[in-house]
């Protein structure tokens, strides 16, 4: 399959804009609720508004013809707000997130508009990424497949036989992304786990197309997948920071899940203004 | 059964380019392996990866495909279960899980290939129907239903290969849902479903020498049960006997019973299970049912049967 052609560049600054806006969105909506996993939407903020602005593709009627699906179902909220500023999901979806007149919960559920499957436990949405992937070329399709993996995923085996698996059938339509924030909901995982490093050697050697990238920079997001060779799948290893744009939840891991108190949230606006300016 | 099911799947396939069938290392029996010599692109074997397996069937029917997993039955459930509930189920998704040789059928490999639990544990889970045809026939109409169906996710537990035929007489057709009569009889009626029917009909033929008329339903689909027809089999039969070869707990055993005493049922019943237990015994299929306390005589005799 070919890979299909962009004329357009990514826009950088406009997208950092774009990022500032969803961060500042999913602070407001953390008032809502205890709990809404903000740091791990944080860490692929800029992954995911690269995806939707930049890499899908859309039909005339402004329709993606392509599919993204977020494995790592706890970092749904950028995914909200990005759907809810392109009008799939609307502000009311949003105002009544995680309530019961709502329709949205902390994790992505298959039959929400825009949502491609329902994730949340981890080490599910590759397989199933890899499936889409597989019937897309079995139609004949040229639809692409984009899945966004956390670094704690792939210490579930059954990562590794959706990696096995895609490789083997040379899958140049599924295109993965991994936030590699280093923290799983615990500890920071190569102080844990330090055996699993290096990473992008082990992937190499599963068959994947390899690309490591600054996860917070969406040119460098958008020209890995553009500039791949494209005769197989690739997973993009992107380098990101747990709680990106707040200096007290990054790398730290309480931020996993709480969200912040009053005094907290006027400190991580002031924060995010402070880096517009 | 195993066989019937591989020819109208090739033959279902030959037709609806939508089907393509996931296995797990299981060497594709009888019309499987034509499947795949003729439609190499919808013949995917993921290797000893079970998990894969099921999350590629649940990524296939979202778009559009109607894949059939199939493999070993607790390899097909067991191993990947959490895919079956989430990916499968929770996502309620037309994809058919085929699980081999249900109950004790890989009777000399030991408790680690005994689904001695698969009925249960598919009847347990949300939007899963749970489908256990007793022979050839009935998994061939299981197998087309499966394959047209659009409602959501099925396990269809079948044996392997080698079950008599039980159903060419019966009085009525296999249908979806409905507990089906396949012997006509008026004094006491046994239900019963998958390859354990042949000890429905030996049980039969010991009643019937005391002088007795049975009856022998196939209740083929676990889930959704017919709640209606058994509670009408409770009402209009003097003694009713269920015989399955699965676990206790769980079991289409105890609905029966939970039916008979919400429905204040007046037959006698009775009910035979495989046992709580693991069996570290080896031999045939008999051997193994004979081991949980399921042979002929043991149940004849409990019946009263001498």
């Amino acid at each position: 399959m070919p890979n299909p052609r962009r004329s357009n560049s990514f826009d950088l600054s406009s997208a950092r804009q774009r990022c500032r806006r969803y961060r500042r969105r999913i602070l407001d909506i953390s008032q809502q609720v205890s709990a809404l996993h903000v740091a791990p939407a944080f860490s692929c903020t800029e992954i995911t508004d690269a995806i939707y602005h930049g890499l899908m593709r859309r039909a005339p009627d402004g329709s993606f013809q392509d599919v993204f699906l977020m494995s790592k179902g706890h970092g749904c909220m950028i995914q909200y707000v990005i759907l809810e500023e392109l009008g799939i999901l609307t502000r009311e979806d949003l105002d009544l997130y995680c309530t019961p007149r709502g329709r949205l919960g902390a994790h992505p559920d298959f039959g929400t508009p825009g949502i491609a499957a329902s994730t949340g436990s981890l080490g599910h949405g590759l397989g199933i990424a890899t499936g889409q992937a597989c019937a897309e070329r079995m139609k004949g399709s040229d639809v692409l497949i984009y899945c966004v993996l956390s670094d704690g995923e792939f210490q579930e085996g059954s990562t590794w036989e959706a990696m096995m698996m895609a490789a083997n059938l040379k899958l140049p339509n599924l295109i993965a992304f991994m936030d590699n924030n280093d923290f799983s909901g615990l500890e920071r995982m190569s102080e844990g786990h330090q055996a699993f490093y290096p990473l992008i050697e082990k992937i190499d050697a599963f068959g994947w197309e390899t690309a490591e990238v600054d996860g917070h920079n969406g040119t460098d997001i958008f020209n890995a997948v553009t500039g791949r060779r494209g005769d197989r799948p690739l997973l993009v290893v992107c380098h990101t920071v747990k709680g990106k744009g707040v200096s007290f939840m990054e790398h730290v891991p309480v931020w996993h899940y709480r969200s912040p108190n009053a005094a907290e949230l006027k400190q991580a606006i002031a924060e995010l203004e402070k880096d517009e300016a | 059964m195993r066989n019937k099911f591989a020819d109208v799947f090739y033959e279902l396939g030959k037709a609806d380019p939508r089907l393509c069938i996931v296995v797990a290392d299981i060497s594709p029996a009888g019309s499987i392996a034509k499947f795949r010599q003729d439609f190499p692109e919808r013949f995917i074997n993921t290797g000893v990866a079970e998990q894969i397996m099921i999350g590629m069937t649940a990524g296939m029917a979202q778009r559009g495909l109607r894949p059939f997993a199939y493999t070993i039955a607790t390899f097909s459930l067991y191993r990947p279960f959490e895919m079956v509930r989430d990916d499968l189920c929770y996502q309620n998704l037309p994809v058919t899980v085929v699980g081999i040789g249900g109950g004790v059928t890989y009777s000399t490999l030991g408790a680690t290939h005994h689904a001695q639990e698969d009925v249960s544990i598919a009847c347990s889970i949300p939007n899963l129907s749970v489908v256990a045809p007793c022979d050839p026939s009935e998994a061939a109409a299981a197998t087309r239903w499966c394959a047209a169906q659009e409602k959501g996710p099925v396990y269809l537990r079948l044996g392997k290969a080698g079950e008599p035929d039980f159903t060419a007489k019966a009085p009525e057709p296999w249908e979806f849902g409905r507990i089906r009569m396949i012997k006509p009889g008026s004094d006491v009626c046994i239900l019963s479903y998958g390859p354990i029917m042949k000890r429905a009909f030996a049980v039969a033929d010991r009643f019937e020498a005391a002088g007795k008329s049975v009856a022998i339903a196939s209740a083929h689909t676990l889930k959704p049960l017919d709640r209606e027809r058994i509670e009408q089999i409770l009402a209009g039969f003097k003694h009713v006997v269920v015989i399955e070869e699965c676990a206790p707990n769980g079991s289409l055993s105890m609905r029966v019973q939970q039916i008979a005493w919400t429905s204040r049922a007046h037959c006698r019943l009775d009910t035979f299970t495989l046992q709580d237990e693991f069996k570290h015994c080896y031999g045939s299929h008999d051997d193994l049912l004979d081991e949980h306390g399921l042979a002929v005589g043991a149940i004849c005799a409990q019946l009263g049967l001498t």
